[in-house]
Formats: structure tokens, sequence, C-alpha cells
């Protein structure tokens, strides 16, 4: 395994879309964090933010979007990218009977790729926040504390494994159509259903079944049953996610009344805390990547390779 | 002397399509086997079979001892696999597509290029190993893929289609080289084509399939006579000159069993030899013979009487 893994690493890197794909990333992040840093200093004059680190990567301030919602637009791009070819380019090039009819074992092949995608994922995101660390404390002017790291590697994390959901789709695509094109228009278009069409078919389903929002009640339960729904969708998973860990302020995911919160103090959350609520998502968001990485690595396995 | 691949009622179905139908095959070690059929035929199944590329429905294969259902790397480790239309990284070069393979066969790194540097010095391709293989022919991949199987340096080769798409010279390149390898190393080779000719020049035996079933196998010449039932004799006849109503003496010799018109003269299916009978007819007539030449069943022949029976 360890050599289709090298392989495939070496073939990532030296690739003209991970070029691409790297530029893209590191100039939206630089340019989000600079936006948003440029806000901060002016806010920060009259009142100085906790987790000024934080806000940087989540206040939209200054720009269209902020840096974490830049990562959760392209990261399902970028596993698509890395991901939508890996068997059925093999394919089309005519190399997948003859690589498996080397003294490998089957799964090893996949297997390789998909670590191999997702290493490649792990370094991108990994050099990208460092980037934004690094950028953070000349625009700030001190370094982030412990917490603040913290939070940020786990964002790192999530959005590792965001993104390998998508390569792990990417992958069963690549599998079950043998056309590349045929491949990452699949997982593209699933792309555009999961992230923009689900949360409204949600908000509509969420209608049906309670038609009638007119006591405070009804409000409530019309929102907690859309945000069920789109939960389905791991675009969603993973906003909630970077926005609980981002964000200690935040108390939970639900819609909050005003009532509900009169008299309260904002207190920030401990880490802790903070990593309760978000759970489930983390849970689901690592259960979606098994379970499409194993549907593939089944199917694969049973597969005949013509050539 | 064993058997390298052996199988026995070997059968692969696709829902109601029986691919490969009770086949019998048996390739002794270090001879030229030729595995001869139309396209869909089951050749293609037959090899993904004895490779553990696919599961038979059911009969057993034995290659180099192992069954490849059960036991798939042992087969990969000693048999050499080259598909039809077989692809590399286009990307790499010739030498890193052979290296990458060398690689997943666990060969060390210090033996492996030294037997990349011989084989392409072999195959002919000393000077291009280091060329994109997206810049080679046709024939130089196929050229390539024959040093790919062999970098494992295994005990049997399995092509499938090896002159596929190339010009006469290249195929004919091709399988010298298969020839040569499989003299110079013992070498087992089993080869499944359509290009009739070189194969009859270079098998030592040959195996039909069509539809899947196997429906002769043997040496060519035995092929012949089980086909033709009695032996038979052709000839070729060129004659210059006044040739009108030749054709119905010809026809009228005793032992012609039929007659068919060819650009300047005849071809003349005997049931025996009617070669003075044909020259003192020509001599009698005055007429100046071309040629009386007579011509052997070709393994085309054989092939295309199974095709039109089958």
């Amino acid at each position: 395994m360890s050599v289709v893994f090298w392989k495939e690493l070496a073939d990532h890197f030296s690739s003209r879309r991970f070029m691409i794909l790297l530029a893209i990333i590191v100039l939206t992040g630089v340019w989000a964090i600079y936006a948003s840093g440029q806000s901060i200093r002016q806010e920060a004059e009259s009142a100085p933010a906790e987790f000024v680190f934080l806000l940087l990567l989540t206040s939209q301030s200054g720009g269209l979007f902020s840096f974490a919602t830049f990562l959760g637009l392209l990261g399902p791009l970028v596993g698509i990218m890395l991901g939508f070819d890996a068997i059925s380019g093999e394919y089309a090039r005519g190399t997948l009977s003859r690589v498996l009819s080397q003294p490998i074992y089957r799964d090893s092949l996949i297997n390789g790729k998909f670590i191999a995608g997702l290493t490649t994922v792990a370094i991108l995101w990994a050099s990208v926040l460092l980037l934004v660390i690094g950028l953070g404390i000349v625009l700030v002017g001190f370094p982030p504390n412990a917490e603040e790291l913290w939070r940020m590697l786990i964002f790192t994390v999530v959005g590792i494994l965001y993104v390998g959901f998508w390569l792990a789709l990417a992958l069963l695509f690549s599998l079950l159509f043998q056309r590349t094109v045929t491949a990452a228009l699949g997982s593209l278009a699933l792309w555009l259903f999961l992230t923009i069409f689900a949360p409204l078919i949600a908000q509509l389903a969420a209608a049906l079944i309670v038609p009638d929002p007119s006591t405070p009640e009804g409000v409530v339960r019309q929102v907690d049953i859309a945000n069920m729904f789109s939960r389905i969708s791991p675009s969603t998973l993973y906003a909630e996610t970077v926005q609980i860990v981002l964000n200690p302020l935040a108390r939970g995911l639900g819609m909050v009344l005003a009532e509900q919160t009169q008299g309260f103090q904002l207190t920030p959350l401990a880490l802790s805390q903070s990593l309760l609520l978000i759970l489930p998502q983390l849970t689901t968001l690592i259960a979606l990547v098994a379970v499409c990485f194993c549907i593939s690595y089944i199917k694969f396995m049973r597969t005949e390779i013509r050539a | 002397m064993s058997a390298v691949v052996e199988t026995s009622r070997l059968t692969k179905r696709y829902r109601d399509l029986v691919a490969v139908n009770d086949l019998n095959l048996k390739v002794e070690e270090g001879e030229i086997f030729g595995f001869l059929g139309p396209n869909g035929a089951g050749k293609t199944t037959t090899i993904l079979m004895l490779l553990g590329l696919t599961e038979p429905a059911s009969g057993q294969a034995k290659v180099c001892g192992f069954d490849p259902t059960h036991q798939p790397l042992e087969v990969k480790k000693r048999v050499g696999y080259l598909p039809e239309n077989p692809g590399f990284y286009d990307d790499l070069s010739g030498q890193e597509n052979l290296f990458y393979i060398a690689r997943l066969n666990r060969i060390p790194t210090d033996e492996a290029r030294r037997r990349i540097t011989r084989l392409l010095e072999q195959i002919g391709l000393g000077d291009d190993g280091e060329r994109a293989v997206r810049e080679y022919s046709r024939g130089m991949k196929q050229r390539l893929g024959i040093a790919e199987v062999l970098i494992k340096e295994p005990q049997a080769l399995i092509l499938d289609e090896p002159t596929l798409g190339l010009d006469p010279d290249g195929a004919s390149r091709i399988l010298d080289l298969i020839t040569g390898l499989s003299r110079e190393r013992g070498l087992t080779v089993l080869l499944s084509s359509h290009m009739l000719h070189q194969v009859q020049q270079m098998c030592h035996r040959v195996g039909i399939i069509v539809k899947g079933k196997m429906i002769a196998q043997g040496q060519v010449d035995q092929l012949g006579s089980a086909v033709f039932k009695e032996r038979q004799w052709n000839f070729l006849v060129e004659v210059e000159g006044r040739v009108d109503g030749l054709e119905s003496e010809l026809r009228a010799l005793h032992g012609v069993a039929g007659l068919e018109a060819r650009n300047r003269g005849w071809f003349l299916r005997c049931t025996r030899d009617v070669r003075p009978e044909v020259l003192s007819l020509v001599s009698r007539r005055g007429l100046s013979l071309l040629q009386l030449r007579s011509e052997d069943t070709t393994l085309e022949d054989i092939y295309l009487k199974y095709f039109r029976e089958a």
C-alpha cells in the first residue's frame, strides 16, 4: 500500500490541478484575513475584543465572506478535484488492469489512493492555517493564546474531515461512473444540491409539517425541524461545527428567543463545553466519511477489472 | 514437462450470457500457446479468470500450481500479464512507469534499476527510457508493455492481443521478441490473437475458442487434419494462352472436388494428387504453364471453417 500511497502523493503534489487549488486557496485566504484584519484593527481601538484571532477567521466585516466560510466553500471543490478521477482515470488510461495484475492486494490500491488524497488535504489545510496565523500576528500585533490555538487546530481537523467526505464521495463516483467527466459532474451536482438546495428543501419540509407558525412555540418547532432536515447535508454539519468551534460565545445551534436570554451574562464557553455541543455533528461527519469510503471499498473489491 | 496453465470445465456467466463455457485448457511448460478466436469469444474473460481478476462461475483453474481465485497473489507473482491496449501513466517516463511496477513487485531499488536498463535495451527503447510515455508511438508502448511484464522475471507470460493495432512490421517485431524470450528463458507464453499467420509460425500449439467453447486444441498441422477429415490437396494453376474450355476440362479430371477461378488461373480442391494430369492437359492444349503450386491448409482455413460451423 505504501508504494501506491507515495506515488499518488507525488502525483498530487506535482499535478497542475494541485497548483491551481493551492493558488486559489492561498489567495482567497490571504485576502479574507487581510480584509477582516483591517476592520478588526479599527474596531479594536474602541473596544478590544476577546479572542481576536478567532474573530479574524470568522469576521466577514471586511470582505465578502469570512475565511472560515471560504474554506467551507472551497473544501468540497478540493476534495472533488483530488478524487474524481482516482479510479475512472486509471480506467481511462488502461492502467488499472496492469496495476492490479501485480502481486498487490486489491484494496491496497484504493486505500493508498484515499489516504494519499487525505494527506494532501491535511498538508494543504495545515499550511494554510499556519500562513493565516503568521499573517494574523503581523496584522494584530500579538500571538494567539492557547485556547485560540486549540480551537484553530480543531477547526483544521474538522475541515480536513469535511474535505475527506467529499474526497470519499468523489472516489465513490469515480468508481460508479467509468467516465471521468461523469464522475466529476456527478460529484459537483451533489455538492450543489447538498449545499444550496438541501437547506431550502428542509425549510419547505418544515413548513409542510408545521403549517402555522403563529405561536412562538410553532416558530421554534418549525426552525428546529428545518435544522434537523438540513443536517442530512454534510455542509450544514460542517457549518454548525465551525460556528461553535470558532465562537466561544455561541451557546447552541437551535433558535433562541430574546426572552430566553434576558438577564444572561454572555461569557465564553470552555473548549470542552463547545466540543460537547458539536459532538453529534462531529460524529456524523466522521460516520459519513466512513460510510462513503466503505461503499467504494466494497464496490471496488467486487468489480471485474477489464482492460 | 508439467502444465503451467490448466483449466477444467471453467465457466463464466454474465446474467444469461455464457461467456466461457466448460473450458479445458492446458499449456505446458516452455511452450508458446496461441489462443485464437473472434471478438467476444471469451478469450479475455478466460485470461481474467486465470489471473484472479474475475471469479469463475464454476470449474477450476490452476496457474503455476496455484488457484487464481483463492491465491491470486501467488499467481500474480509468477505470471506477467499484458492486457489488451495496455495503458501507462502518460506524465511519467518509460523508466518511471517500469519503476512503479517494480516497486509494486517489491523488487529492491538497485536490482530494479539494473533490470530496467537491461530490459529497455533489450526491447529497443534504450534511448527513449527517459522520455514521457505521452510521446511514445503505439508500437513503443506495446514494447514497453513487454518490458513491464518481464520486470518481475515471471515463469509465464499471458499476453492479450499483443499485436493489436500495430503495423505488420511492428507486429512481427513484437512476436520475434516474444519468441526469442521464450526460447532464451524457457518462458511459457499464452497469447491471444487473431493475427493468424504469425501465430501459425510462432506457436507450438493453438486453441480455438468460439462463443465460449474451446472447439479445437492442438498443433497446427494436427488441427488441419482433424478439420478436414481426409487429406486435402490444394493446387493453384496458372496458365497463359487460349484458355477457353480449359476450366470444364479441369473440372472433369478425376479427383478434382472443387474449382475456383482466380486472377489468371484456378484454385483446385482435390482428393488426390492431380498434378500429372493437369500437366499433361496443359501441354496437350499447347498452353504455357506459369505455375502449378500446392497450397497447404492454413490456420486461416481451419479458423474460417470453425467460425462458419459455430
